[in-house]
């Protein structure tokens, strides 16, 4: 084929497309080079010298993860001088590393520590830059610890890359680092907490402000219930932290280990993802018959929400008035589920497992009124596990408990772009025409970047939109405002592929990460999931039915609107 | 250090003149791929510095993040974060002059007018910055007060030039 290149890397012919780069070969041809500054579909701009590899035709030693291949081009990636060059790099890297490699939430999970260990390197070969800085501690999502940084600015990209742009190098040569404009503290810069970032981030300088020890305390308390509730995605990609394959739905096993932490109840977060449906679905028809603000967009993601308080607050009416499924939950328990029990909303201690770091700051919101007390990450939930010595793959499966055990299959899909759309036609076109059959909406599936669809359902014409990854809710809220296209409903989940990419979700190795999908494979493991599921629409959930049988009326009714629904605040920022 | 004063851009984009020349030329440039440094350029004319609300509307104005603005200011020296002087004055660190003791012309200047390098003096006369080279390598060791070129600098030099700008605006 005319628009093939061949070439040989460490003498092993390969035939690449043109255009490729000297990586894109060499993983055709089972060579590992390393990168650091480098990750799939973020960062590619050949700053860390890590991929230096020796070619013909290139004058030195040049970057594979930018230069071109070219016919016939002869490659040697393992040569003295390329071994050579890299250990410097690393041995640099690591003069001004703070070396905290003991206790550092990445300690075995860490491509500098990796590399370093592979390439033979000694820590301690140059004067060390003792220089420290203090953590920035401003936000109840994201810590960050310019001490650990390695200047990769795989961060920036991927904060870029979302369109918030609230980190970026600052400076010029040695003295060069990541920050906010102005030096500004994470939470009075731009950033809307999605954790894109520490996902991103190579090494530990980026985490999340961890809550597990409050949890831990509350679970020692005796004046305390403690109960825990799980997102949907979170168990798509739980077994990753125990070395399972991506893509292991490993629901059963999840429950058991939360239950083994303490004397503690786990309930399933689906349940309130089909409640946020049936108000979402009835706040949308609502809007259509009414003439209400069109198009309405999604609120269950909270870094979407703050992403429109902060750079778009003129669209703050299009957003549903929903809580989203954490803050339901919250104040389902602390109302519904307290009365219900006798228990003490002050003695009852909520803990949600989130794929997001953005929900430790959502809970934190004044107006959701501390109803979720701890938000923890899937990642801490794995540490938690691990601290309790619990042996996560030898679990037995294990059910949700009861009275919020039994979820629709819609509520589960919550966790992948697409699938509160998804979820939310299925009750929606059903509230239109009671004998609306369809509940497989495939248009809305999939990991594109922006995905249209058009329904027809009583007669009525529903044009929707689905964008995952804040640049793409971007440029649907420019469609939407040049009044290039028009839709009535629109899904947005900050992350690129929704929660099951979130930024809470467990840190892969850069191999695993640059060669797999990982969106893709979450993603699967919900949709079959909610296959399988004999309740595929969240009004047939027998617990849905119970909740406004014995507490809400009807959706959008006036109980719910105290519990289920909340208000948005302008906070324009640059 | 002199911090605001009046016409101070730190919170308002100055006064009316220099806020309709900014958008102006924010309007002219923002066409222009690559146009950010040439804004910076010309805005700091306007202001004498870059001031955090001066950034905020050339970050809005080419819709680009205000961190990637503030990376490109804090990259290149000549762009200034605080207010400069009346006359700023520029001591040449460039390896000519270097050689030829302007450290010693840098510490005399600093001793002189009670700052240091980056700084700008109370009564808002005098700030000072140092520079990698401003062409005059043959009368090493220099430094520029305004538009004005000193060389063949001695630290005993330096206090009776300091006073000559001083008398000028007693």
């Amino acid at each position: 084929m005319a628009d093939m290149i061949n070439l040989k890397i460490n003498n092993i012919p390969v035939s690449v497309p043109a255009g490729s780069t000297i990586l894109d070969a060499a993983r055709i041809a089972h060579v590992e080079i390393p990168t650091l500054c480098y990750l799939k579909d973020v960062a590619c701009v050949g700053s860390c010298r890590m991929c230096l590899v020796e070619a013909t035709g290139a004058r030195g030693l040049v970057a594979a993860c930018v230069y071109p291949v070219s016919e016939g081009m002869e490659v040697q990636t393992n040569t003295e001088k390329c071994r050579k060059s890299r250990k410097t790099s690393l041995e640099l890297m690591l003069s001004k590393h703070k070396k905290e490699c003991l206790a550092c939430d990445r300690a075995g999970n860490c491509e500098l520590q990796r590399l370093s260990v592979e390439y033979n390197c000694d820590p301690n070969r140059f004067e060390q830059d003792t220089e420290r800085h203090p953590l920035d501690l401003s936000a109840p999502y994201v810590v960050r610890d310019r001490d650990k940084c390695i200047n990769c600015n795989r961060c920036v990209a991927a904060c870029k890359k979302q369109s918030v742009g609230a980190i970026g190098p600052i400076g010029r040569g040695y003295a060069v680092h990541i920050g906010s404009a102005f030096e500004m503290s994470l939470m009075e810069s731009v950033c809307v907490g999605c954790g894109q970032c520490i996902v991103a981030c190579p090494v530990g300088a980026l985490k999340e402000r961890t809550t597990v020890d409050e949890v831990w305390a509350a679970i020692a308390d005796p004046q305390k219930k403690v109960v825990f509730f799980t997102a949907p995605s979170v168990r798509a990609t739980l077994g990753e932290a125990f070395d399972l394959p991506v893509g292991t739905n490993v629901e059963g096993k999840m429950v058991a280990a939360i239950r083994r932490l303490g004397n503690v109840e786990v309930f399933n977060m689906d349940i309130t993802a089909d409640l946020t449906i049936m108000e979402e679905a009835t706040e949308l028809i609502n809007r259509i018959q009414t003439g209400g603000v069109m198009p309405m967009f999604t609120s269950c993601c909270p870094a979407w929400v703050k992403f429109v308080e902060q750079k778009h607050p003129e669209m703050i009416p299009h957003l549903s008035t929903c809580k989203s499924p954490q803050e339901m939950f919250g104040g389902l328990l602390k109302t519904y589920y307290c009365e219900k029990n006798g228990i003490d909303p002050k003695d009852l201690y909520v803990v949600s497992v989130i794929p997001c770091t953005a929900k430790k700051y959502e809970c934190k919101r004044p107006e959701m009124n501390g109803e979720v007390d701890a938000a923890i990450t899937t990642r801490e939930l794995a540490r938690m596990i691990k601290t309790a010595g619990i042996c996560f793959k030898d679990l037995p499966d294990e059910a949700f408990d009861d009275p919020f055990a039994t979820c629709s299959g819609g509520g589960t899909i919550f966790g992948a772009t697409g699938g509160v759309m998804e979820a939310a036609l299925r009750v929606a076109a059903r509230m239109l025409d009671g004998n609306f059959e369809l509940v497989d909406f495939t248009k809305v599936r999939g990991t594109s970047p922006i995905k249209e669809a058009t329904y027809n359902v009583a007669g009525k014409t529903i044009r929707v939109a689905v964008a995952s990854g804040l640049a793409n809710a971007e440029t649907v809220i420019k469609n939407i405002q040049s009044g290039k296209k028009h839709y009535d409903f629109v899904e947005i989940m900050a992350c690129p592929g929704g929660c099951v990419n979130g930024g809470g979700q467990p840190t892969l190795p850069d191999s695993i990460r640059n060669s797999l999908d990982l969106k893709d494979l979450r993603a699967k493991a919900l949709y079959k999931s909610d296959k399988k599921n004999k309740l595929r629409r969240s009004s047939e959930s027998p617990v849905i039915e119970t909740l406004y049988n014995e507490y809400f009326g009807a959706p959008g009714g006036e109980r719910s609107h105290k519990v289920l629904h909340t208000h948005y605040k302008a906070d324009p920022r640059v | 250090m002199k911090q605001c004063e009046a016409a101070c851009a730190c919170e308002t984009l100055g006064t009316p003149e220099q806020e309709a020349q900014l958008k102006a030329l924010i309007e002219a440039s923002k066409s222009t791929p690559g146009c950010l440094m040439h804004i910076l350029q010309e805005a700091q004319g306007i202001y004498g510095y870059l001031p955090m609300q001066v950034q905020k509307t050339i970050a809005e104005g080419l819709g680009i993040s205000l961190s990637e603005v503030y990376g490109v200011v804090t990259f290149y020296s000549q762009f200034s974060l605080t207010p400069k002087g009346k006359h700023p004055i520029s001591v040449c660190l460039g390896t000519a002059c270097y050689v030829k003791g302007s450290d010693k012309i840098l510490e005399a200047v600093e001793t002189q007018l009670g700052i240091k390098c980056g700084e700008c003096t109370e009564d808002g006369l005098f700030s000072l910055d140092s520079c990698r080279c401003v062409g005059a390598c043959g009368l090493a060791p220099v430094m520029m007060i305004g538009e004005e070129v000193y060389g063949k600098l001695t630290p005993d030099k330096v206090k009776g030039i300091l006073d000559s700008y001083r008398e000028e605006t007693k």
